[in-house]
């Protein structure tokens, strides 16, 4: 049941990043001052949280949806490997949301 | 529609707490914390506990129920009949799962000194304390027409059924139709009037599934809609609860991948 909860909840979070993603985008096209003050506000360590948060919750949408796919091929439907099913999407999530995030760093996109 | 909270009559209240006697052995106590509803006084459910000696009666949660009500309170009301697993009538929420009363023992849900909570299986209408009304349940049994539908002439015999096709309806014919699976569904708490729900939709794939069905076309369109089957998100529930350890999420499964085949 965390599993698909869990599907849900980072679907939602998903939608207000399609969001962010505009006002990204519309600031682009809307000039340089608009722009700066994107970047000033979601480059902040608060704002580097919530691309944290909905890069997981991306992560974990797309392991999410492959566990679907597997499911309507009909395979990993006993109990016991659903739950599996579950627990590896989760783990796939965190390990993702961490290497992405690490290569951000190292590479020097993303600065504290 | 979704309702993330009670409505305010049904609003849980602290009942009354029946003691042991005097005397009793303390380490032999357990609590059973019984949810309680009486639509004659008008008054919200509560939850009533019992202090019982646990050695008066079996090992089995219907054994500690039916002590109840013979020695301490003769108004707790609940539906058995078989005491074996087989009837599915005792089949309420214990220990917050979903299961039947008679082939669960008590000491499963920690021995003595822990309260076991039982309510009534989530999400139905009560008709009093653990007895849910289970009458859109059975409606939704009889709308998949669970009975051998044929159109060709019938045989002199019986309707032949190779072992290997026989062996198809393994896993299937064996619900007894508790209603443990479909109240412990999400889905089924959210549209329980459009959606069919777990039990109602494995009775439909055993038909779906049997080689002597000739109106598969037929029932297959019947349950080819957004709410009645595709409701269905595969969350797991029911295959996690049932007592029979069947799984209500496979047979939807396949029954979503015969219409898939089907619509080719």
């Amino acid at each position: 049941m965390l599993g698909s909860i869990l599907h849900r909840a980072s679907g939602v979070a998903l939608y207000a990043g399609a969001a962010v993603v505009t006002v990204w985008l519309t600031c682009l096209a809307a000039g340089p001052a608009c722009y700066a003050g994107f970047l000033a506000i979601m480059s902040s360590p608060l704002g580097l949280l919530v691309w944290a948060g909905l890069s997981a919750a991306a992560f974990y949408h797309l392991a999410a949806g492959v566990r679907h796919l597997v499911w309507d091929l009909g395979h990993g439907l006993t109990p016991r490997s659903a739950s599996a099913l579950a627990t590896w999407s989760i783990v796939f999530a965190v390990v993702a949301t961490a290497a992405f995030w690490a290569w951000l760093f190292i590479s020097g996109r993303v600065a504290l | 529609m979704v309702q993330l909270t009670l409505p305010k009559n049904s609003t849980l209240t602290k009942g009354k707490r029946w003691a042991a006697p005097e005397g009793s052995d303390p380490s032999r106590l357990k609590v059973f914390r019984v949810y309680r509803y009486d639509p004659e006084n008008g008054a919200n459910p509560r939850w009533d506990e019992y202090e019982v000696d646990t050695s008066k009666f079996g090992p089995m949660v219907l054994d500690a129920l039916i002590y109840i009500k013979n020695t301490v309170d003769p108004t707790l009301t609940f539906r058995r009949s078989c005491r074996e697993g087989i009837c599915g009538s005792c089949a309420m929420n214990i220990g917050g799962r979903n299961t039947l009363a008679c082939t669960h023992g008590w000491a499963e849900f920690g021995g003595t000194g822990k309260a076991l909570a039982i309510s009534p299986l989530p999400h139905m209408p009560v008709v009093k304390d653990l007895v849910p009304d289970l009458s859109l349940f059975y409606a939704q049994y009889d709308s998949i027409e669970p009975w051998l539908k044929t159109n060709t002439p019938e045989p002199d015999k019986e309707w032949l059924q190779s072992p290997v096709q026989r062996e198809k309806l393994d896993g299937l014919y064996e619900c007894i139709l508790c209603a443990c699976c479909s109240t412990s569904c999400p889905s089924y708490w959210w549209n329980q009037e459009k959606y069919l729900g777990p039990a109602a939709l494995l009775q439909s794939y055993r038909w779906l599934a049997d080689s002597r069905d000739e109106a598969t076309g037929e029932r297959l369109d019947a349950v080819e809609d957004p709410f009645k089957l595709y409701r269905c998100h595969t969350i797991m529930n029911c295959a996690q609860v049932c007592p029979k350890g069947l799984n209500p999420a496979k047979a939807i499964a396949e029954t979503k991948k015969m219409l898939a085949a089907r619509a080719g």
